[in-house]
């Protein structure tokens, strides 16, 4: 333990194959989070828990790149916009139209669609709704007023697939298809055969007519969001969140937690440990009572309850884990110091007059250092599983999207039972490779630093 | 200092351990339960109000009848010596009296599967369970990792030997709750092997719910083990390195007793003193973890008893069950200190 410096450790930490694997995973890991604070807007992380910041995006879609493997194609995520707009005068009765075209080439039917719209009118408008299918078939999809008004006046609103007028309207038109259609959802009858009931490709267009008694109505700024089942590099969740946003930050995060905690645990043992064991007596003595209790505290329960109680915010969680993670480094510190304040160089400063935390700070912490880097390396896995686990169970930080509180809504929403494992894979992938990282660092540092496992 | 000092020193440490847990559970959730008494006496009292016929008509004015019930409720929280705070000195010392003779008191919002609302009755329902699961898990998780741990130790640098490390060491960094999660996925869903419930759904009383309850119990079974025989695996290895490079582990040999003999009754008889006691840790940390696990599983045990009493914050049951889980965890500490002073005896005489 003495006489080793940082450059011994590292020339041999070169030629540890673990050691170097987890550097270059951790390397990974940080460059993951530079690119991450720097390229992603700050509000998409503020946004993660807003609904309504996700809503055009699809619901528990695939990640795109399952495309590759899959025979026949699931559909992409479709963001339509008015492919060509016109209005009419039909003698008293004002039109104004928009289409949308959609080149539909997939093997599958879509998750769902959702019209946006933002009307401006006068009097009371018809909003209706119909698509002519590839086969030459145009079904009525919806067919509403718009509520009246007497002055010019907006209107917006958001009409889902899921609207039981639109799946009436649908099974009403379809009773010509070969196959009975009133438990299918409307994207299903709309982009079926109508003999096989298979999905139909080739272009479908969408035609919006906004019929009034008035000039001048029009729609603006419409949207015909055709959900996919696949979408992004990691899809999205039930809550139709990207889930490549919430991992990416989770990686700051738990880099954060991990580093703050164990860091704050492995300083705090270190001080306490040594400051015990080089007084000795009765100081060491109570120190080393005290130790023992919070030793014998179960942690976990006691973490939940903080978090319950007290606060779940993410710095004050990183300082409750502090409190049950400085225990064991005291313990072994301790005897170190033990070992230490007996040396020659010690005594003599002690009669040279110094002071008690010169002798502590300047010539027994420093010989510990390399122990409290491995510990800090050790430590890290430890404390963001712990996170992790807490935040699974819902006390988290809602504010920040941790990779637990990922799997927390995962867990809510039953996706294990329900197969989405896109949901489940990555974000526990990613708390064991940052733990990963950490136990190889450690472990390689350990053998180095720790003469015990020399052999 | 003898063996019996050694105990009752750790008795003591432990006692003291116990206590502290109390008072800190109380503190923490002290202020949180004088509002739920409170409002508890006051619908209480309002309630008999109601079920009292002619009471409320034989007031002359909405303000005189308003005057009663607060001056009732006043009255009655007065009786019950709830208008000192929970860190008055009787308060406090009745709630710690009472739970030290395990009189829990009844749950505010949670219920045993029989009905019964008094937190011990919930306890006694839900312990068995979890102490069945783990147990069971830290019995097959030593007994794989005690005969890996022994092959791979014997037989260092070999392929075993490094499958066995490598695994300890990726296996230390997953979450046990996710792995769960994706087994649920691949046994429950994939094939639907096993349920992703492990909550039973027949009643208790019914012949098979025995059967039942090991069927739902083998997916969170398989992953506690899968994720604990390694590092269990890795530490036996590490101690019968240690022993096998022993002297009397030459002299054995030379002596011409075979191999596996050597390994398997010599050294590991040998390694067995720090094996035990963690053992006896590593059952009481399972504990803790408990709380997570039967969470994904729906296990129906002390860990999702927990975990229920607190999103519904059902003080007493919290109460009850850190109280039962720490005096567990405790108990397993004190087995292993004892087994640790027993087996060395430099523990004992140190200091």
């Amino acid at each position: 333990m003495s006489g080793v410096t940082a450059r011994d450790v590292w020339r041999e930490f070169r030629t540890s194959r673990m050691g170097i694997a987890g550097i270059i995973i951790l390397a990974g890991l940080i460059l993951m989070s530079l690119l991450t604070m720097s390229l992603i807007p700050l509000e998409t992380f503020r946004e993660w828990t807003n609904p309504a910041n996700w809503l055009s995006y699809p619901k528990t879609a695939l990640p795109a790149w399952v495309n590759v493997f899959l025979a026949e194609d699931m559909p992409e995520h479709q963001i339509l916009h008015a492919s060509g707009s016109e209005s009419a005068d039909l003698g008293g009765v004002y039109l104004y139209s928009e289409t949308f075209e959609l080149d539909y080439t997939y093997g599958d039917f879509p998750g769902g669609f959702i019209y946006e719209y933002e009307a401006e009118y006068a009097g009371a408008p018809l909003l209706e709704m119909t698509v002519l299918r590839p086969d030459g078939m145009r079904l009525d999809v919806l067919s509403r007023p718009l509520p009246p008004v007497r002055e010019t006046a907006m209107h917006s609103e958001r009409v889902f697939s899921t609207d039981s007028a639109i799946h009436k309207n649908l099974v009403l038109g379809s009773d010509s298809f070969g196959f009975e259609t009133d438990f299918l959802a409307a994207e299903s009858i709309i982009f079926s055969d109508a003999e096989s009931g298979e999905p139909l490709q080739g272009v479908y267009v969408f035609t919006i007519n906004l019929y009034g008694n008035e000039p001048d109505g029009h729609i603006s700024g419409s949207t015909l969001v055709i959900d996919g089942k696949v979408f992004g590099i990691m899809g999205t969740d039930e809550l139709r969140r990207d889930l490549v946003v919430g991992l990416l930050w989770g990686t700051p995060l738990a880099l954060f937690i991990g580093l703050a905690v164990s860091i704050g645990s492995v300083v705090t043992g270190l001080v306490y440990g040594v400051y015990a064991g080089y007084r000795g007596k009765m100081v060491d003595e109570s120190m080393m009572r005290f130790n023992d209790i919070v030793y014998a505290l179960p942690a976990l329960p006691f973490l939940v309850i903080l978090a319950v109680t007290i606060s779940n915010s993410i710095f004050l969680m990183v300082g409750f884990l502090m409190i049950f993670g400085w225990v064991g480094i005291a313990k072994v510190s301790r005897s170190m110091a033990l070992q230490i304040k007996t040396r020659g160089y010690v005594e003599a400063a002690q009669m040279m007059g110094q002071k008690h935390s010169v002798i502590i700070f300047r010539h027994i912490i420093p010989q510990l250092l390399p122990y409290a880097f491995a510990s800090i390396a050790i430590s890290v896995p430890a404390a963001i599983t712990t996170e992790a686990g807490l935040s699974f169970l819902g006390l988290g930080d809602p504010l920040f999207p941790t990779w637990g509180s990922i799997l927390y809504d995962a867990n809510t929403y039953g996706a294990a039972a329900r197969g989405l494992w896109w949901w489940i894979v990555p974000p526990g992938m990613m708390i064991a490779l940052t733990g990963l990282a950490f136990v190889f660092i450690g472990n390689a540092l350990d053998a180095i630093v720790n003469p015990r496992l020399r052999r | 200092m003898g063996l019996k000092r050694y105990v009752a020193s750790r008795v003591a440490t432990l006692f003291g351990v116990l206590m502290v847990t109390l008072l800190l559970t109380i503190a923490l959730v002290g202020s949180n339960m004088d509002i739920i008494l409170k409002q508890g006496v006051a619908v209480q009292v309002r309630e008999e109000i109601a079920h009292t016929p002619g009471l409320a008509a034989s007031f002359e004015s909405v303000e005189d009848f308003e005057k009663y019930v607060s001056d009732t409720i006043q009255r009655r929280i007065l009786e019950l010596g709830l208008d000192e705070p929970w860190y008055s000195p009787q308060r406090l010392g009745l709630s710690m009296y009472k739970i030290l003779v395990l009189d829990f008191g009844y749950a505010t919002f949670l219920t045993s599967d029989s009905g019964s609302a008094a937190v011990g009755d919930i306890i006694a329902e839900k312990l068995p369970k979890t102490i069945l699961l783990f147990t069971t898990a830290t019995v097959i998780i030593s007994l794989i990792g005690i005969f890996l741990g022994a092959l791979s130790g014997s037989k260092v640098g070999s392929v075993v030997d490094r499958i066995t490390s490598s695994f300890a060491v990726v296996s230390s960094s997953f979450p046990v709750w996710w792995v769960g999660m994706l087994l649920i996925v691949l046994f429950a869903f994939a094939w639907e092997i096993f349920p992703a419930r492990a909550t039973p759904t027949i009643p208790a009383d019914d012949p098979g719910y025995v059967g039942a309850l090991l069927y739902h119990m083998t997916l969170p079974l398989i992953t506690i083990v899968l994720i604990g025989f390694g590092a269990w695996a890795y530490l036996v290895r590490n101690f019968m390195v240690g022993v096998l490079q022993d002297d009397f582990i030459f002299a054995k040999k030379t002596m011409g007793i075979p191999r596996r003999r050597v390994i398997y009754k010599h050294a590991l008889k040998n390694a067995a003193p720090p094996i035990v006691t963690i053992l006896a840790l590593s059952l009481s940390g399972s504990l803790g973890g408990a709380i997570i696990t039967e969470a994904v599983f729906d296990w129906p045990g002390m860990g999702r008893l927990y975990f229920e009493a607190i999103t519904v914050m059902d003080l007493p049951v919290i109460i009850g069950a850190t109280y039962v889980l720490t005096a567990f965890f405790l108990i397993s500490i004190f087995i292993a200190d004892i087994l640790y002073g027993y087996f060395d005896p430099r523990v004992r005489t140190a200091q």
